[in-house]
C-alpha cells in the first residue's frame, strides 16, 4: 500500500521575542495555531488530532505541558501525541505528524512545537549537574565550540566565516516580521567585535533566547485540494539517532546527519541536492554550524562549505540561500526551532514567504538537531506533489 | 473526519519487563532498561541492526534532568545511527507511534520502550507539577488527593463503596501472585485513610521499572512468534484539564478511543487496564461495558506494580503476552496519563484462530 502525499495547508507563528509576558504558555500556543487554522482556511473542528513537540519540561517548569495545554489547542476528545527529541523535536513533531496522514489514520493533522523560555533559564536547564556532566560545561556553547576548533582546524577555514553567516543571518532576519531579533544596525564589524563568549562563538554568532510557538496543518490529498493557498507537498522525511559518546565519533560531522539526508534525498530522487534544492533552512544555533551542516548535508564536500559561504552562495540572493528567516541564530524557542524551519521551507515553495522568498523556490530542506548532535530529523517540501 | 481505517497487520510479537522494586538506587535507568531490551530481542532472535524504527517513552520530571532519555539510547546501541524517535509520555504512546510508522510502510520492525523511576523523589510532589501551571500546580495537590476526589465522586453516585474498592484492591493483588514482575504480589491490608475515601490499599506502590515490546508487520510477525497479538485497533483520546468542567465517574475519552479501536464489535475474554487507582477500575470497567466474564488485570495491573511512563506500556505488554500463551484470543489494554485518567489509550489485540 502506497503512503498518501503529505501537504502543508497551513503555516502560523508567533511573534518571537525574548518574554512573551502579555500571554500564558497556552495563549502562546494557541496564538500560533489560530494562525496555522486561518492560513488554511479551517476551524479547530476540521482538525482529527494534534501532534506537539517541546525540549526539556524545565524549560518551562511544567512536566508534561501537552495535558495541561489539551483545552487551548482544541484537542479535547481527539488524540493528543507529545514528541519530545531535545533541539531536534520541532521536526521531529512535524515527521510524526505527518505520518498520522501518510499511513491514512488521520486526514487532518495540526503539529505545532513551542518554548517560552522566559518562564526559566534555559542555560541552567541545559547544564546537568554533576555527576552527570562534567563541570564548566554550561550551555550549549560550552558543548558544541570545541567541535567547531575541530572543524575550522580539520578544514582551515579562515576565522571570518563566522561573523559572515551571522552578519547574514541577522540581515536576512530584518525582512521577517515573525524573527525575535531586528538589529537595523548590524555591521560585520560589529559582529567581529562582539564579545566572545565560547571561543570561537562570540555574543553576535550566538543564538538568542526566545519564546515563540510554530504551527502547522498537514492534511491528505483531498485536504490539499480544497485549501485556499498552495499547499508545499512533503517529498522526503526521516529522522537518524546515534549515542551522545562513543569512541570514533565525528561531532564535526556526525554519520546519523549524513544518513539521514541520504533517506531523504532517496524518498525524494534527488542526486545532487547541490543542484536540485533551491534552498535550506538549516538550525544553526551557533554560526559556525552553516559551513559544518551544508558538508554534512552533502551540499559541499567535506572541508569545502566555508567557501560556499565566504563566496556568498547562501546568502538570500545567493545560488544556494540559507536561512532566508534569519535563522536559529536570530530566533530561538528551542522547542520550536526545529519547526520553524520546517515550516519556512515550506513557506518558500508555497511562494509565501514574503520579503524573504526565494523567486522560483520550488524545492527546499527544513533541517533540525539536537543532543550532541546525535538526533536528526529532516524534510524536503517541494511546490508540486510527489510523483507528479 | 477520519480517513478510512488503515489495513496494514501489525502485532506485538514479544513483551519483556523488569521486576518492578519500590528503589533501584544501585542502577542507573539506562541499568535498568538493557536487560529488558536484551531479553526482548532475545525472544525473536532478532538484533539491533534488524530493527527498523525504535521509539521510547520516559519523562525527564521524573528522571530529574534534561534530555534523560538521550542517556537510554546508549543502552539501544544507536549505532550505525537509526531511525528513533522520543515521546515525553506512557511507553503506551511510543507504541501507537511506531505502529504509525510501521502503517506508512517505511518499516516492519518495531522496538518500543519504557521506564520510569519513581523513588528517588516524592512523587506525589513531582507529579503536581503536571497540573495548570497558573491556577492549579501553585496549590500543590497531590495525585492521591486528585485521585480521592474522583473515588469520592463515584461513591456519591451510588456505583461504589469503600468495601467494592478495597474488593478490587484484593482481587488484583491477588491475581499479582502469578506475576513474578510484580511488585506486590499478595494482599495487603486495606490500612488507613491516606487521603479520604482512599486508603493505602486502594493506591498503586510506588516503584522503579521498565518495559519493552518489538512489534512487526505481516508475514514477519508471523516468523518471529508462533502466535502474534495482531492490533485490530488503537485509539487515543484526551479529555479538558481542568477537573471542574469533567465528569469524573465517567471516562468518555476511554469509551471513545475503545470505540475507534473496535473494542465494541465483539465481547473480549481478557482486559488490562491501567488504573493506578482502585475506583479508577470501576470507573474504566463502567467506560468499557466490561461484563463479569471478562477477566480483568490478570497480571495485578497497576495496583501490583506502578512503574509510571512504563505502566501503561506494561498493560499493552501483558494483554499480548497472554495471547502468545494462548490464554487469550482477544483482550483489550488500556493505559492512562495525566490526572484523574485526563488521557486514554485502548487497543484490542487478537491471537489467530486455533
Amino acid at each position: 500500500m502506497s503512503k498518501e502525499p503529505v501537504a502543508v495547508v497551513g503555516i502560523g507563528q508567533t511573534r518571537h521575542v525574548a518574554a512573551r509576558r502579555d500571554v500564558s504558555i497556552a495563549g502562546l500556543v494557541r496564538e500560533a495555531a489560530r494562525r496555522a487554522l486561518e492560513d488554511a482556511a479551517l476551524t479547530w473542528a476540521d482538525i482529527d488530532a494534534v501532534v506537539i513537540g517541546k525540549a526539556p519540561d524545565f524549560f518551562e517548569g511544567v512536566m508534561m505541558p501537552e495535558l495541561y495545554l489539551a483545552d487551548a489547542l482544541g484537542a479535547v476528545g481527539k488524540p493528543l501525541l507529545r514528541v519530545h527529541t531535545a533541539g531536534s523535536v520541532g521536526g521531529s513533531t512535524a515527521l510524526v505528524a505527518a505520518n498520522l496522514v501518510a499511513a491514512r489514520v488521520h486526514a487532518t493533522v495540526l503539529t505545532l512545537a513551542f518554548e517560552k523560555q522566559s518562564e526559566s533559564n534555559a542555560m541552567w536547564g541545559l547544564s546537568l549537574p554533576i555527576p552527570f556532566q562534567q563541570p564548566l560545561l554550561a550551555g550549549a556553547g560550552g558543548f558544541f565550540a570545541p567541535h567547531i576548533r575541530a572543524y575550522m582546524r580539520r578544514s582551515g577555514a579562515p576565522e571570518t566565516i563566522g561573523a559572515l553567516v551571522a552578519y547574514k543571518d541577522r540581515r536576512n532576519a530584518l525582512k521577517n516580521p515573525y524573527a525575535h531579533l531586528h538589529e537595523h544596525d548590524i555591521t560585520l564589524e560589529k559582529v567581529m567585535a562582539s564579545p566572545m563568549l565560547w571561543d570561537p562563538v562570540r555574543y553576535s554568532e550566538t543564538c538568542p533566547s526566545s519564546d515563540g510557538a510554530c504551527a502547522m496543518v498537514l492534511t491528505d490529498r483531498a485536504g490539499a485540494a480544497r485549501a485556499p493557498r498552495p499547499p508545499a507537498w512533503m517529498l522526503g522525511g526521516a529522522m537518524r539517532s546515534e549515542p551522545t559518546l562513543f569512541a570514533g565519533k565525528d561531532f564535526v560531522s556526525p554519520q546519523a546527519g549524513r544518513d539521514c539526508a541520504a533517506d531523504v534525498y532517496r524518498q525524494a530522487g534527488v542526486t545532487d541536492p547541490r543542484r536540485e534544492i533551491d534552498g535550506a533552512e538549516i538550525y544553526v544555533p551557533f554560526s559556525w554550524y552553516e559551513p559544518m551542516w551544508l558538508e554534512n548535508l552533502g551540499f559541499a564536500d567535506p572541508g569545502e562549505g566555508w567557501k560556499l559561504t565566504e563566496a556568498g552562495v547562501t546568502e538570500l540572493d545567493g545560488d544556494l540561500p540559507v536561512n532566508m528567516s534569519g535563522g536559529v541564530l536570530s530566533t530561538n524557542p528551542i522547542g520550536a526551532s526545529g519547526m520553524i524551519r520546517f515550516a519556512e521551507a515550506a513557506l518558500q515553495v508555497r511562494g509565501q514567504a514574503g520579503e524573504h522568498q526565494v523567486e522560483g523556490a520550488r524545492r527546499v530542506l527544513g533541517h533540525a538537531y539536537g543532543g550532541g548532535s546525535q538526533f536528526f530529523s529532516m524534510w524536503l517540501v517541494g511546490a508540486r506533489p510527489p510523483d507528479s | 473526519m477520519t480517513s478510512a481505517p488503515p489495513h496494514r497487520e501489525i502485532a506485538v510479537v514479544a513483551f519483556a519487563q523488569t521486576v518492578h522494586r519500590r528503589i533501584s538506587d544501585e542502577l542507573s535507568e539506562v541499568e535498568m532498561l538493557m536487560p529488558v531490551l536484551h531479553e526482548v530481542l532475545d525472544r525473536t532472535g532478532l538484533k539491533t541492526a534488524d530493527i527498523d524504527f525504535t521509539c521510547s517513552g520516559s519523562s525527564d520530571y521524573l528522571a530529574g534532568r534534561a534530555f534523560s532519555f538521550t542517556l537510554a539510547l546508549d543502552g539501544v546501541g544507536a549505532w550505525p545511527p537509526i531511525s528513533e524517535s522520543h515521546v515525553e509520555m506512557d511507553g503506551a504512546w511510543a507504541l501507537y507511534e511506531a505502529w504509525t510508522k510501521l502503517l506508512t510502510g517505511d518499516a516492519d520492525t518495531a522496538l518500543v520502550y519504557a521506564y520510569g523511576k519513581s523513588s528517588p523523589g516524592p512523587v506525589r510532589d513531582v507529579l503536581t507539577r503536571q497540573l495548570d501551571p497558573y491556577y492549579v500546580a501553585p496549590l500543590w495537590p497531590d495525585s492521591v488527593a486528585l485521585a480521592a476526589l474522583q473515588a469520592q465522586a463515584l461513591i456519591d453516585t451510588g456505583a461504589a463503596d469503600e468495601p467494592a474498592l478495597a474488593a478490587v484492591a484484593a482481587r488484583n493483588r491477588e491475581n499479582a501472585a502469578a506475576n513474578p514482575h510484580a511488585q506486590l504480589r499478595h494482599r495487603v491490608p486495606q490500612g488507613d485513610y491516606l487521603v479520604r475515601p482512599l486508603r493505602t490499599g486502594d493506591c498503586p506502590p510506588i516503584g522503579d521499572g521498565a518495559a519493552a515490546v518489538i512489534l512487526a508487520a505481516g508475514d514477519r510477525a508471523r516468523a518471529l512468534c508462533a502466535r502474534p497479538a495482531w492490533i485490530r485497533g488503537i485509539d487515543h483520546r484526551i479529555e479538558a484539564h481542568g477537573l471542574g468542567v469533567r465528569d469524573l465517574t465517567d471516562s468518555p475519552s476511554t469509551r471513545l478511543a475503545a470505540e475507534r479501536a473496535g473494542a465494541f464489535a465483539r465481547p473480549v475474554d481478557t482486559a488490562e487496564l491501567h488504573a493506578p487507582f482502585t475506583a479508577q477500575e470501576i470507573v474504566l470497567r463502567r467506560a468499557l461495558r466490561l461484563g463479569d466474564d471478562v477477566t480483568v488485570n490478570p497480571s495485578g495491573g497497576a495496583l501490583a506494580a506502578h512503574p509510571i511512563m512504563a505502566a501503561g506500556l506494561i498493560r499493552l505488554g501483558e494483554a499480548a503476552a497472554r495471547i502468545h500463551r494462548g490464554a487469550s484470543d482477544r483482550a483489550l489494554a488500556h493505559a492512562t496519563s495525566g490526572p484523574c485518567l485526563q488521557q486514554n489509550l485502548v487497543a484490542v489485540l487478537e491471537g489467530e484462530p486455533r
